[in-house]
């Protein structure tokens, strides 16, 4: 009775289309409606209820994982209708936490047996998005049934669904596997697709273990005309092609025929995509390859553009002449109005970027940053300082010219790259001793400009001219000018701790004026009034800058404010004496020269693995694993180091690491040994031990307190004596100025920690290669066995397979498994194989090679 | 593989949304509607006459790209991953509409809007657990039109009074 009352989704979708009450309440009437009705027995009404949740699941986004019960229910009806919305609700809601999931197994194997094949393929359908472990496990044979199943529609469903049953229980391989390389043979074109899908995927994960299937490949390659198969197996022969490079010999010719003979597009993109990426020794094959991108560059369809420029771009590292030859389409495509094409265009234009040319295609890459959107403008600004700095910058000769390059790309209006570009600033001013004179021209240029204190961008492009600007005034031309642009009053826009570092530029200026100053008044008789004059302006204009700093709401800002201030109320007192100071007893004399001593020690980059290249003293243990601290530290105080400093960053200058340095030099006195400084810690600790995080193994707050960081102070000094090594450069036209290099250790040590990990994600695949491997070579031996039983070719094969497999490793030899010994020791093969199979060298028989 | 496929209109509000990528299907609902809403924003940003395709690693992850068609008020999108080609999934968008066309006769929103099981039938015939199974129109209609039939069949049991039939629909 109800169902005749009940609304089905149609008149469910119109009321929600012709509703006026608002989304949220509709919905949730209508799920109210749902949960009354589907608790009904009868299984119309509730499928019908079921219908209407998954609608509203997929659409709007409701939660249906409540009704998984219920949508077992509706599965188990007769009728097909049913079986369809239940299967539907199943495969949208199901996933691997669901707790039903267990019950469905018998209900998908009834219908995965069923005669009419629309329900099978519902199975199948539910099968492969929702499958787990154990449902894999239990239906593989089923699947091994249906993949051999007379209706096509059927097979072509089976073999669907393999990829996901294999991904989760890999040992389905040693049952389905034959059935799906015998599909292979198929006349349907249909089903072979589908076959030639699952090996393309299977090819991708693990491409050794479908080497042997290449004869196979091969013969449909040459054979078939249908364009998806072929584009399929492209894909498969592109990456065994990567692996056994020999392949690549006999492939290139079918696939040069395709490409010449062939109207589809997307087969002559597929085929240029695998000679440029896999077969790039083949001289012949990448030439037809580069005229077809040359054909899709010139045609009018953004489509085809893109795809042509992706392909030169898949060919630029070892092709370069192809992109030579394509320059001016390059270029074009540059103010192209698809970003897809354009952004294509630029990282082509940087792989054309040599020493000559970088000027010339730099500004032409300012002049469209400066006409584009704000997105492609920055991509400019990023890929050209990448390019720039490969390598401390090892493109760039003329590094008068790149500074002022920089300089200019603050201006650009959309600029938002400003770190990259504080970052250059600064490492520039470190390796570079030559570029220092022009570095601060371009620094002061940037500083005394007010309009660009408002923009936040390029405030840490500031803080780097800033510095710049105060660690190397030496090269200024006026300082006075460069501290009034320092302390000009919009500077009260940047944030305090860029703030911070233009009093600390401000302090060096000053130091080093006054040095001047009073060493040009001990070596002269009589000051001039000028110099007098100037100076005492100077330090005026310093202190009326400054003075209203000292007040500031930000402690860095108002420390080093004060510092300033402290120094000038010192400083003027000596000025003022006009007399001459011949003696240099006078105390601003002293601590000015001694400032400037601390200022004049020069700042290098620092090696990315500078800290290994430190000794461990004796004594010392570096464990990783504070759970081990019980057996170490006892009863001492030994200071225990954890491994957790990350190698990524680079060069990087913080103005902290000169604070350190002044107070060590200020403080050298009274800097406490490390044994003392640890025994306060731990008395720190005993005091106020809540404060503190609780040690890993409950370790007795006693003398075992780990000390986890030796004092920064002297892991400063060490890191900053580190030798630097310039390397000098071959010389040039113009001599190219000396750039500090340091051997980059750290990028190995990155590259293994990277590599360890990808190891350990690999051996999830392993297992299903190794079975796939496993169930091939029994798959071949059987075969050749069958085929050419009593044949003379089988002996001569057998015995050049043994020929070959003699120099190999023994182990190897045992993975040769004959048929009768699949059996034994599973385990042992396994470890066998574990060992084997990183080396292992799948033979080719010789009739393809 | 192929990662998704979707259909929303040119306000953002999709009509369908299928995810057969194994780690997208085990996120929640939310997150799987917030994916939708991604795509629409990048989608509705491009301008006309550009190519069809784009790089969507950052909503579906690493080698993803996107192919995407405008219908009159509909986005048609494919996500799929590097063992695909990319003017072939142009051509699936072309298969799937062509489809649909034959299915309804000049197809519009509104049919899309309200056969939603009929919809998914024509999708599962043509894309199956990730992959591509079929890619000529006439042979998916024919399918689709053999399972409306035993449809319909099932449907007229219905006829049968009801206890009959609520007590053989049970396990």
């Amino acid at each position: 009775m109800d169902n005749l009352f009940q609304r089905s989704l149609e008149d469910l979708i119109k009321g929600f289309r012709l509703q006026l009450l608002g989304d949220s309440s509709f919905i949730s009437r209508a799920l109210e409606e749902i949960r009354r009705e589907i608790k009904a027995t009868d299984l119309s009404t509730k499928s019908t209820a079921l219908h209407k949740l998954s609608y509203l699941a997929a659409i709007h986004g409701v939660d249906m994982s409540w009704a998984a019960f219920h949508a077992l229910e509706v599965v188990s009806s007769s009728r097909f209708h049913h079986k369809r919305i239940g299967y539907q609700a199943i495969t949208q809601s199901f996933h691997d936490q669901t707790s039903v999931l267990l019950l469905i197994t018998n209900q998908l194997r009834k219908d995965l047996n069923s005669v009419n094949e629309y329900e099978v393929s519902l199975a199948l359908e539910c099968l492969s998005r929702i499958g787990t472990r154990d449902l894999a496990r239990d239906l593989s044979p089923e699947v091994f049934t249906l993949l051999g199943s007379s209706k096509s529609f059927v097979r072509k469903k089976a073999t669907g669904v393999v990829l996901r049953v294999f991904d989760k229980y890999p040992d389905a391989v040693k049952v389905c596997f034959k059935r799906l390389v015998e599909n292979l043979e198929t006349s349907d074109p249909q089903i072979l697709s589908a076959v030639v899908g699952v090996f393309c995927e299977l090819a991708s994960k693990d491409p050794t273990s479908c080497l042997p299937l290449a004869p196979e490949f091969f013969k449909i390659l040459v054979d078939s005309r249908n364009n998806w198969v072929l584009i399929k197996l492209l894909k498969i022969f592109s990456k065994l092609a990567s692996v056994e490079p020999r392949l690549g010999r006999k492939v290139a010719e079918p696939i040069c025929e395709h490409m010449k003979r062939t109207v589809a597009k997307s087969l002559v993109f597929e085929c240029v995509r695998t000679v440029v990426s896999s077969l790039s020794d083949h001289e012949a094959a990448v030439k037809l390859a580069v005229a077809k991108i040359r054909e899709f560059l010139v045609e009018d369809d953004p489509n085809l553009k893109y795809l042509g420029l992706h392909a030169l771009s898949i060919a630029a590292p070892k092709h370069l002449w192809a992109v030579l030859e394509n320059k001016e389409a390059v270029v074009k495509a540059l103010s192209d109005e698809d970003p897809n094409v354009k952004l294509e265009a630029l990282h082509l234009l940087m792989a054309m970027v040599t020493e000559d040319n970088v000027s010339e295609i730099s500004r032409i890459l300012m002049n469209y940053a400066l006409k584009s959107d704000p997105l492609f403008c920055n991509e400019i600004i990023i890929s050209v300082l990448s390019v720039c700095s490969r390598n401390a910058y090892e493109i760039i000769v003329d590094f008068d010219w790149y500074v002022s390059l920089l300089g200019e790309m603050a201006r650009i209006p959309h600029c938002q790259r400003g770190e990259e570009i504080e970052h250059q600033l600064i490492d520039i001013g470190m390796r570079v001793r030559d570029a220092r004179p022009q570095l601060v021209r371009v620094s002061w240029a940037l500083l005394i400009d007010p309009a660009l204190l408002g923009n936040m961008f390029l405030h840490p492009i500031l803080s780097a001219a800033s510095w710049v600007s105060g660690e190397y005034v030496e090269f200024a031309k006026n300082p006075y000018e460069l501290v009034e642009a320092l302390v000009q009053p919009r500077t009260d826009l940047l944030p305090p701790y860029i703030r911070a570092i233009y009093i600390h530029s401000v302090f060096k200026v000053l130091v080093f004026c006054l040095r001047s100053y009073f060493s040009a008044q001990e070596s002269s008789s009589g000051s001039s009034s000028t110099v007098y004059e100037s100076i005492l302006n100077l330090v005026n204009v310093i202190e009326i800058g400054v003075w209203p700093l000292s007040g500031a709401y930000d402690v860095e800002v108002q420390e080093r404010a004060k510092n300033v201030l402290g120094f000038i109320g010192m400083a003027k007192q000596d000025i003022a004496k006009k007399v001459n100071l011949q003696d240099n007893e006078a105390e601003a004399c002293r601590v000015t020269a001694f400032m400037e001593d601390a200022f004049s020690e020069e700042l290098g980059p620092i090696s990315a693995n500078a800290r290994e290249k430190v000794c461990v003293p004796d004594g010392l243990e570096l464990e990783e694993n504070l759970g081990d601290l019980e057996e170490i530290c006892g009863k001492f105080l030994k200071p225990v180091e954890s491994d957790s400093v990350s190698c990524t960053d680079k060069i990087t200058f913080s103005v902290s690491n000169l604070r350190i340095r002044d107070q060590q030099e200020a403080s050298s006195s009274t800097s406490l040994p490390p044994k003392e400084s640890s025994s306060l810690l731990a008395e720190h600790r005993k005091r106020h031990g809540m404060y503190y995080l609780t040690s890993e193994k409950n370790d007795p707050d006693s003398n075992g307190t780990p000390n986890d960081y030796p004092p920064a102070n002297d892991l400063a000094s060490e890191i900053l004596l580190d030798p630097l090594d310039p390397k000098r450069k071959a010389k040039h036209r113009k001599s190219r100025p000396v750039v500090v290099k340091l051997d980059e250790g750290g990028e190995s040590r990155i590259t293994t920690s990277q590599a360890k990990t990808k190891q350990e994600s690999v051996t999830d695949d392993e297992s299903l290669s190794r079975d796939i491997q496993s169930a091939l070579l029994v798959n071949k031996k059987g075969k050749e066995r069958e085929k050419c039983e009593g044949n003379s070719n089988l002996v001569v094969q057998e015995e050049e397979t043994s020929r070959i497999e003699k120099p190999q490793n023994s182990e190897k030899k045992k993975k040769k498994k004959k048929n009768g010994e699949r059996t034994s020791g599973k385990h042992r093969s396994r470890r066998r194989s574990e060992v084997a199979s990183s080396s292992e060298q799948v033979e080719i028989p010789d009739l393809l090679l | 593989m192929i990662k998704a496929v979707m259909m929303m209109n040119t306000q953002g509000k999709p009509r369908l949304a299928k995810f057969y990528d194994f780690l997208v299907r085990c996120l929640p609902v939310e997150k799987q509607q917030e994916l939708i809403r991604g795509v629409f924003s990048v989608l509705s940003s491009r301008p006309e006459n550009v190519s069809n395709f784009l790089e969507i690693d950052s909503l579906f992850g690493p080698d993803s790209r996107l192919v995407y068609k405008h219908y009159a008020t509909l986005y048609f999108v494919l996500v799929f991953d590097g063992s695909e080609n990319e003017l072939a999934m142009l051509d699936l968008i072309q298969v799937l509409v062509e489809t649909l066309d034959k299915c309804f006769s000049n197809v519009c929103e509104l049919d899309i809007v309200f056969n939603y099981s009929k919809m998914h039938t024509v999708l599962d015939e043509i894309v199956f657990g990730g992959q591509v199974l079929e890619t000529r129109s006439d042979e998916v209609m024919k399918a689709v039109e053999e399972i409306s039939k035993s449809e319909a069949a099932s449907n007229s049991i219905s006829l049968v009074p009801k206890s009959v039939s609520g007590w053989r629909g049970g396990r």
